[in-house]
């Protein structure tokens, strides 16, 4: 790796230390604002585990930040199918995120088929896919396997949305 | 005796058609699972979590017990045919088992290893069954504040001596601390935000599928290999008598090796895997095998890698605390069935326990018979086209997690959790102290407040958090695990010659990241990932 890009990687991580620093304040913030009732039956209190959490968190915040500032670097977790000689590829990973929230906005509304199908069919594309027939084909049977399988099978009744009365 | 009756009628319950039927699903997912690239043992259950949650809670757990073990065999075939472990525990397996797959002995690496996953799988669950009562005993004399003590040295270790670094470890079990604070649970609303949804505290399920799946599915795409490694076509797994008679001394070496550090928390499979091997090579009387496919380097790790499985179970099931990030996620569905994990598990939920514990024995047997004849089969799912398998994934987390309460509000945690862990991966956060912290957050403040109300809510009285003799000897254990490594620090600054080292990585020791008790089992992230190359994490022993 060229010293530009580990120079770039170890501000990344200072993302972290903020992260983490942030999570701290806002636990502290949150923790302040509670109301101590102090009892005979709660002598700790819904405030103690807070306060040691968000100061944990500040510490680590703290001393994660120094660490990556001494050149420090935390290992990116390696797999099977994972190629670390190549940086992120945020080309499959945005259009995989869109597939994803498409489906938040979409399954109450459409239905679990419509979003489903949306779903596979958006992150298969995404990951490079692209037999687009085949793709939708399993993206329906997939859907509409498992809307049928929840619901007779176990009994949970996903959305059914526009498609009501149809399915 | 007590036990063996209990176990019996365990095994009555665990062979009804039904439950049987519960165990060969569960060992056939848990392998095929275990084989595809990218999916862990830990993801598998979380994955099943929702689906489970309408099976009655026996059927549920025989099913995660064949899925238990079938994981880790299914991870222990993709590392010998593919020579990149998917999980840290096959990361030792890899090194010899893709020599010999690379040299035409892949039948025989295969069968050493389900065979020898067999032998220290039943002699691990042998043990849980004679151990786990005998712990169960000694945990139910404890009082609150020694209670308190062992969780707190179970969150520590596992941050502290796990992962190549502590401090990001610490980092990882903070933010799991702070998610485990969301919701109403102590009486008072904290961290909801004025979120109305968020009272109820955030669904563990959700926060599991997050991280093991979503994040692990965003990572690798974002690194997905363009070219997908080759895997070595493998016919009906087979071993001569010669093999038989090489691997059955590491199988039975590895079971001991493997189940005592399965135990103890934060023991973890990565050390006893990496013993094994070191053991086998120096008892060898073909020690120039090693490195070019020798069969004990194989018999042994993975023995030791499933009877450490089974020894992790044995706190889990007497303690109610997991020490990995599968025997967490098991935890977190005995919550969701409302059942109390802990000491009383055994009183309160014995049948249930014993039919969990009759099943890992049927698991390991069923495993045996029907991986030995389908593993040429398990083979062809590493052909699986990629976006099928990371969409699939995607698709059925999506799914999971949205049919536990049917809410589109539990997508956009599950989005914001698994971009969470997208990060952790991307700048080595583990995760198990994370799913760790979100578990025993809760429980640890609950048992603090146990302790302090029969103490008058002083910390430091006759009946204080001290005030328990196991409890004193449990933060003594706490504080040498915390200052072994800047003792460790210290000697080796008075005697730099000793370890030679790149001046540029001292810094990165502040951190803890080249202790030598970590460097053999090289890595962990709790999500059962391995990092870097196998070749590399001195499993060449010269040493």
């Amino acid at each position: 790796m060229s010293s530009i890009a580990s120079g770039l990687k170890g501000r990344a991580e200072l993302g972290v230390a903020l992260l983490l620093g942030v999570v701290g304040v806002v636990v502290f913030l949150d923790t302040s604002r509670l109301a101590i009732t102090y009892s005979q039956t709660d002598p700790v209190g819904p405030k103690t585990l807070p306060y040691l959490v968000s100061g944990l968190l500040i510490v680590c915040a703290v001393l994660l930040a120094i660490d990556v500032l001494r050149g420090g670097q935390g290992e990116a977790e390696g797999g099977e199918d994972v190629d670390l000689t190549h940086p992120a590829d945020w080309k499959t990973v945005l259009p995989l995120a869109g597939a994803f929230i498409a489906n938040i906005l979409l399954i109450d509304w459409a239905g679990w088929v419509i979003s489903g199908t949306i779903l596979f069919w958006g992150s298969a594309w995404a990951l490079g896919s692209r037999h687009y027939v085949r793709d939708g084909i399993i993206s329906v049977a997939l859907s509409v396997l498992t809307f049928y399988g929840f619901y007779l099978g176990l009994g949970i009744h996903l959305p059914a949305g526009v498609l009501k009365g149809i399915l | 005796m007590d036990v063996w009756s209990s176990l019996m009628d365990g095994f009555a319950t665990a062979l009804t058609p039904m439950n049987l039927l519960y165990a060969v699903i569960g060992v056939l997912l848990g392998t095929a699972v275990g084989v595809l690239p990218g999916l862990g043992p830990a993801m598998t259950v979380a994955l099943l979590l929702p689906v489970t949650q309408v099976l009655e809670p026996t059927s549920a757990f025989i099913m995660f017990a064949g899925i238990y073990y079938g994981g880790m065999y299914g991870g222990s075939t993709t590392s010998i045919l593919l020579n990149t472990p998917g999980e840290s525990s096959s990361v030792i397996t890899a090194i010899e088992g893709n020599k010999m797959a690379k040299a035409g002995r892949a039948a025989q690496a295969l069968a050493t290893a389900a065979i020898g996953s067999f032998v220290a799988g039943t002699i691990g669950t042998a043990l849980l069954a004679m151990f786990a009562p005998i712990v169960v005993q000694f945990a139910v004399s404890l009082g609150s504040p020694s209670y308190f003590a062992i969780m707190v040295l179970a969150l520590l270790a596992v941050t502290a001596v796990l992962g190549s670094s502590r401090l990001r470890g610490f980092s990882a079990l903070g933010l799991g601390l702070a998610i485990g604070l969301v919701g109403a649970g102590s009486g008072q609303a904290r961290l909801t935000f004025g979120i109305p949804l968020l009272t109820d505290g955030i669904d563990i399920v959700v926060v599991a599928v997050a991280i093991f799946a979503l994040g692990e599915a965003l990572w690798v795409a974002a690194h997905l290999r363009r070219t997908p490694l080759h895997a070595i076509p493998v016919g009906q797994p087979w071993m001569g008598k010669s093999d038989w008679k090489r691997s059955w001394k590491p199988w039975l070496r590895g079971t001991a090796f493997g189940f005592p550090f399965g135990a103890l928390p934060a023991g973890g499979a990565e050390i006893p895997t990496f013993l094994s091997y070191v053991t086998e090579k120096r008892l060898s009387k073909h020690p120039e095998e090693f490195g070019h496919g020798a069969i004990e380097g194989v018999a042994g790790p993975e023995a030791a890698n499933n009877a450490s499985a089974a020894g992790t179970l044995t706190p889990m099931l007497a303690l109610g605390l997991p020490t990995n990030a599968t025997a967490a996620v098991m935890l977190a569905a005995f919550t969701g069935y409302g059942i109390q994990p802990g000491p009383q598990l055994f009183a309160s939920q014995g049948p249930l326990v014993w039919a969990l514990i009759a099943s890992l024995f049927i698991g390991n047997f069923l495993l045996l018979i029907i991986n030995l004849p389908l593993a040429p089969l398990w083979a062809k799912l590493l052909q699986l086209p990629r976006p099928y398998l990371y969409a699939g994934i995607l698709f059925f987390a999506t799914l999971g997690a949205y049919s536990v309460n049917l809410q589109a509000f539990d997508l956009v945690l599950l989005l914001v959790f698994g971009a969470l862990g997208f990060m952790m991966r991307r700048f080595g956060l583990p995760v198990l102290p994370l799913i760790l912290g979100v578990i025993l957050g809760p429980r640890l403040e609950d048992q603090l407040r146990k302790a302090l109300k029969l103490s008058g809510g002083d910390p430091l009285g006759p009946n204080g958090l001290f005030g328990e003799p196991i409890a004193v000897v449990v933060y003594i254990i706490v504080a040498i695990i915390l200052v072994w490594p800047l003792l460790f620090k210290l000697y080796r600054r008075a005697r730099p010659a000793a370890v030679s080292m790149p001046a540029t990585s001292m810094p990165a020791t502040r951190s803890g990241a080249s202790e030598p008790q970590e460097a053999g089992g090289a890595v962990s992230h709790g999500s059962h990932r391995a990092d870097g190359n196998p070749g590399g994490d001195g499993g060449d022993g010269d040493g």
